[in-house]
C-alpha cells in the first residue's frame, strides 16, 4: 500500500518534471523555438528521465537489499546465545521474530528477549520505510531541479534521450540473456550433483530406466536404473511419427495455399489452420487419449492386432496434427518469399504450375522449409502433455509404434510431481534429463537458424 | 481494313521520309521491299482489350507483328505496352482477375481459343523479363530446364549439345564454359540476362518477347544484348518493350507507340522516329512528355 502510493507520487513527479522541462525549454528559447537544439518535448523527457530514473533505480535497489540489511541489524541486536545458533535454527528464530512483529501466529513461547527483538525489528522496518520514501522523493525532486537547470538552448536533449533509450534497450536484452544463462547454470549444477550419484556413462548409454531409489536399505527391487536410452528412443519415435504426419500435410497445404488457392480462400483457410496452433496441448491430449487411442485399439482388435490403449502411434499422430500449423505457416511464408520473377521465368518457358513448383520453387525454398521443419522437430521433442495422456509412462525400449513408450519430458514431469526430497538421485535425474533435452533442442535450433540464414542470403 | 490502313501509312511515310533524309529513305526503301515480299504476319492482334478487375488497361489494340523482325513497343510507364506483350504468350493468365478480349492469332490460329494449351503456346512464344531471373540452379541447369520439361533432348549428349548451342547463340558460351556448374545467380547482371535469353532459346521458340530486357543493365551489357537481339532476328520474331527510345531506334524494324492503354501509332521504326503521324508520338519521342 505504502509502496503503491510512493510509486504513484513518483509517477506524478515525473509527469510534472516533463511539463516543467518543456515549458522551461520554451521560455529559454527567447528568439523562438527554432533556436532550440531539440523539440521542446525532448527537454521535457530529459527532465522526466532525471526525475524518474535515479529515484526508480534507488527504489528497486532498496527493495532488493532491505530484507538482508534489516536481518543483519536484528541479528546484531540478539543476545550472544541466539547469535551463535546454527543457521537453520537462526532462520526459524528470525521467522518467529518477523511473525511476532506483524502479529502472526508464532511457533514458540514468547519470552521478553524475543519481544524486544520483535520490537527492534518493527522499529527498523518503520524507520527503513520512512527513510526509503524520503530518499526516493528527495532524489526525484533533486532530479527535476538538476534537469531543469541543465536546460539551455544548446543542450542536445534529443541525442541524450537517444542514449538513454539505448541503455534501456541494452538492459532489457541483458535480462533475457542473463535469464537464459541462469537457467542453463541451474540445470548444469543440479546435473553435476546427479552425476556424482550416477555415472554419466550409465545415464547416457544405459538401456533401462527405472528411477526408483530405496528409502530404506532393506527394501527390495528399488535399486534405481537411470539409463536414458529408452526415453531418448521413445522421444525419437514419437517425434518421428509426428513429423511423418506434420511434414507432408503441412508442406502440401502450404503449397496449396501459396500457389493454388485464390486469395479469398487463402485469407479464410490460413487463419483456420493457425487456430490449430492456438489449441492448448492439454486439449490435444484429451483428443489423443479419448478419441484417437481407443480408435486405434479397436481397429487393431478388428484385425487381431494387439494395440495398447496408450500407444506411440496415437500420441505421435496427435502431436503431428498439433505441429501442422508450424510447418505450414513457415513453409507458406518461405514459399511466398520466392520471387515472383522465378515463377514467371519458369511459366514463360512453358512449364506447368506443378513443374514450376517442383523444379524451381521448392528447390529455391528448400533451406527455409528445412529450417521450419527443424524448428517443428524441436517443438515436438519438447512436447509433454499429449505424450503423458496418450503414449503412457512405461519406459519401453522399442521401435514398435503400437506399444506404449515414454519420452524425456514425461519422465521429468513424473520425477518432479508430488513430494520429493531434492537430494535423491531420482529427483536430480530430472535435471540431467532436462540438460540432455536442452542440448538436443539447442543443436536443432542452431542448425535450423543457420539453414534459414543461408536461405536469406540467396536472393540478395 | 487494317491492311489498307497500313499500306496507306507506308505510302504516306515514304513520301515524307524522302523529303527529310535521303539516307533514311534508302534504308527504308530496302526494308519496304523486304516487307512486300515477306510472308504474312506472324502475330495478328485485333481489338484486344485487357481488364484488371474493373479497370481497363488496354483499348482495342490492332497490331501485325511480322516474322524475322524486331518490333519495339514504346510509350510512357503504365501505357499498357507490357500488358500487351504479356498477352502474346498468355502470361496475363496467371494474374488474378485479368481478362483479355479481342483476338490474337499466331500463324493464323487464335491463341485464346479453348483448345490452346498455354504450355505449348509458351514453348513457341518465349519470354525474357525485365530483371534477369535465373533460377537458383547451375548455369547448365538453367539452360537445360526448358528442354528437360519439354522432352526436347533424347539423352545426355543431346542435352549437352542443346545447352552449348543455346549459350553460344546467346553469346555467353565463351564467358561461362568453365563455370557451367556454378550457380547462375553468381553471374554478372548482363551475363544473367544473356543466360535468360539462352534459357529462352533452348526451347526453340518461334517468337521471343522481351520486357525491357536491358533496363537493369549497364551500357556495355546493354550494347551486347542489343547486338544479340539484332543477330537473333534472323531466326526468331522478336517483340521488345523498352523505355529507351534510342534502343528502340537501334534494334527494331517496326515500332508501336502506346499511350494510356491505346496504341497510338504503328509503323516502320524510321518513320515513327523521324516523321510520326501523330502529335502525341512526336511529343513523346522528342521528350515533351513521358
Amino acid at each position: 500500500m505504502q509502496l503503491t502510493i510512493l510509486l504513484a507520487t513518483l509517477l506524478i513527479l515525473t509527469v510534472i518534471g516533463f511539463h516543467m522541462g518543456r515549458s522551461r525549454a520554451v521560455s529559454t528559447a527567447v528568439s523562438g523555438i527554432g533556436h532550440l537544439n531539440s523539440l521542446p518535448s525532448y527537454y521535457g523527457i530529459y527532465v522526466a528521465v532525471w526525475c524518474g530514473v535515479p529515484a526508480g533505480v534507488v527504489l528497486i535497489l532498496w527493495l532488493l537489499f532491505e530484507p538482508q540489511v534489516v536481518e543483519t541489524l536484528v541479528v546484531a541486536g540478539l543476545p550472544e546465545a541466539a547469535r551463535t545458533l546454527p543457521e537453520n535454527k537462526l532462520d526459524l528464530l528470525l521467522n518467529d521474530i518477523r511473525n511476532l512483529a506483524v502479529g502472526n501466529i508464532v511457533s514458540r513461547d514468547v519470552d521478553p528477549e524475543m519481544q524486544r527483538a520483535a520490537d527492534h525489528y518493527a522499529s527498523i522496518r518503520r524507520m527503513g520505510g520512512a527513510a526509503m520514501i524520503g530518499v526516493v522523493l528527495a532524489l526525484a525532486v533533486a532530479g527535476i531541479g538538476f534537469g531543469r537547470k541543465a536546460i539551455s538552448p544548446e543542450l542536445r536533449a534529443r541525442t541524450r534521450i537517444e542514449n538513454v533509450l539505448m541503455v534501456f534497450l541494452i538492459g532489457c536484452s541483458t535480462i533475457a540473456i542473463l535469464t537464459t544463462v541462469g537457467i542453463v547454470l541451474s540445470l548444469l549444477f543440479e546435473s553435476l550433483r546427479f552425476f556424482q550419484l550416477v555415472s554419466p556413462v550409465e545415464f547416457l548409454f544405459g538401456l533401462e530406466w527405472s528411477p526408483q531409489t530405496a528409502l530404506r536399505e532393506d527394501q527390495v527391487g528399488s535399486s534405481g536404473l537411470f539409463g536414458s536410452v529408452p526415453l531418448l528412443a521413445g522421444t525419437a519415435l514419437i517425434s518421428f511419427i509426428a513429423m511423418c504426419v506434420a511434414v507432408p500435410v503441412g508442406l502440401l497445404s502450404a503449397i496449396y495455399m501459396s500457389e493454388y488457392a485464390a486469395s479469398k480462400v487463402r485469407s479464410a483457410v490460413k487463419p483456420l489452420l493457425e487456430i490449430l496452433a492456438g489449441i492448448p496441448t492439454v486439449v490435444y491430449g484429451f483428443f489423443a487419449a479419448l478419441t484417437v487411442a481407443p480408435f486405434f485399439r479397436e481397429s487393431g482388435n478388428l484385425f487381431g492386432i494387439g494395440i495398447s490403449s496408450e500407444s506411440a502411434l496415437a500420441g505421435g499422430l496427435v502431436m503431428g496434427i498439433m505441429i501442422i500449423p508450424f510447418v505450414s505457416s513457415i513453409s507458406d511464408d518461405v514459399i511466398s518469399a520466392v520471387p515472383q520473377s522465378l515463377r514467371e521465368g519458369s511459366l514463360g518457358l512453358g512449364a506447368t504450375k506443378s513443374e514450376t513448383i517442383r523444379r524451381v520453387i521448392l528447390p529455391a525454398a528448400l533451406p527455409g522449409i528445412v529450417g521450419g521443419i527443424l524448428l517443428a522437430v524441436s517443438r515436438a521433442i519438447g512436447e509433454t502433455m499429449i505424450v503423458v495422456m496418450a503414449a503412457g509412462l512405461a519406459a519401453n525400449l522399442t521401435a514398435n509404434p503400437l506399444e506404449a513408450v515414454t519420452t524425456v519430458t514425461v519422465q521429468i514431469v513424473t520425477l518432479l510431481v508430488g513430494d520429493q526430497e531434492f537430494d535423491s538421485a531420482k529427483t536430480l535425474a530430472a535435471f540431467a534429463l532436462g540438460l540432455v533435452l536442452f542440448f538436443i533442442t539447442l543443436i536443432l535450433n542452431v542448425a535450423a537458424l543457420s539453414v534459414v540464414k543461408k536461405y536469406r542470403e540467396q536472393y540478395e | 481494313m487494317f491492311r489498307e490502313n497500313m499500306e496507306a501509312d507506308v505510302t504516306f511515310d515514304s513520301d515524307d521520309a524522302g523529303r527529310f533524309d535521303p539516307d533514311t529513305d534508302d534504308a527504308y526503301s530496302s526494308t519496304e521491299e523486304m516487307a512486300v515480299v515477306e510472308s504474312p504476319p506472324k502475330i495478328i492482334s485485333r481489338g484486344v482489350d485487357v481488364f484488371y478487375g474493373d479497370t481497363q488497361a488496354l483499348f482495342g489494340v490492332d497490331i501485325d507483328i511480322r516474322p524475322n523482325e524486331v518490333t519495339a513497343l514504346i510509350g510512357p510507364s503504365g501505357c499498357g505496352k507490357s500488358t500487351f506483350l504479356r498477352c502474346l504468350n498468355r502470361m496475363n493468365d496467371i494474374i488474378d482477375g485479368c481478362s483479355v478480349r479481342g483476338s490474337i492469332t499466331l500463324d493464323g490460329r487464335d491463341i485464346y481459343a479453348k483448345s490452346v494449351d498455354t504450355v505449348h503456346l509458351r514453348a513457341r512464344v518465349g519470354m525474357v523479363f525485365q530483371k534477369p531471373n535465373p533460377f537458383p540452379k547451375s548455369v547448365y541447369d538453367n539452360v537445360a530446364y526448358g528442354p528437360k520439361i519439354h522432352g526436347l533432348a533424347t539423352d545426355k549428349d543431346d542435352l549437352d549439345a542443346i545447352v552449348h548451342s543455346s549459350l553460344e547463340r546467346a553469346g555467353l558460351l565463351d564467358e561461362v564454359k568453365d563455370r557451367l556448374h556454378e550457380p547462375g545467380t553468381g553471374l554478372s547482371g548482363g551475363q544473367q540476362q544473356r543466360l535468360c535469353i539462352a534459357r529462352a532459346i533452348a526451347v526453340e521458340p518461334e517468337v521471343i518477347l522481351m520486357d525491357e530486357p536491358c533496363s537493369a543493365l549497364d551500357p556495355i551489357a546493354t550494347s551486347k544484348i542489343e547486338d544479340l537481339i539484332d543477330e537473333m532476328r534472323n531466326n526468331y520474331t522478336i517483340v521488345i518493350v523498352t523505355h529507351n527510345m534510342q534502343q528502340a531506334a537501334r534494334v527494331s524494324q517496326r515500332t508501336a507507340f502506346f499511350h494510356l492503354g491505346k496504341m497510338i501509332e504503328y509503323g516502320h521504326t524510321d518513320t515513327i522516329f523521324t516523321n510520326p503521324n501523330e502529335v502525341r508520338t512526336r511529343d513523346y519521342i522528342t521528350g515533351r512528355f513521358g
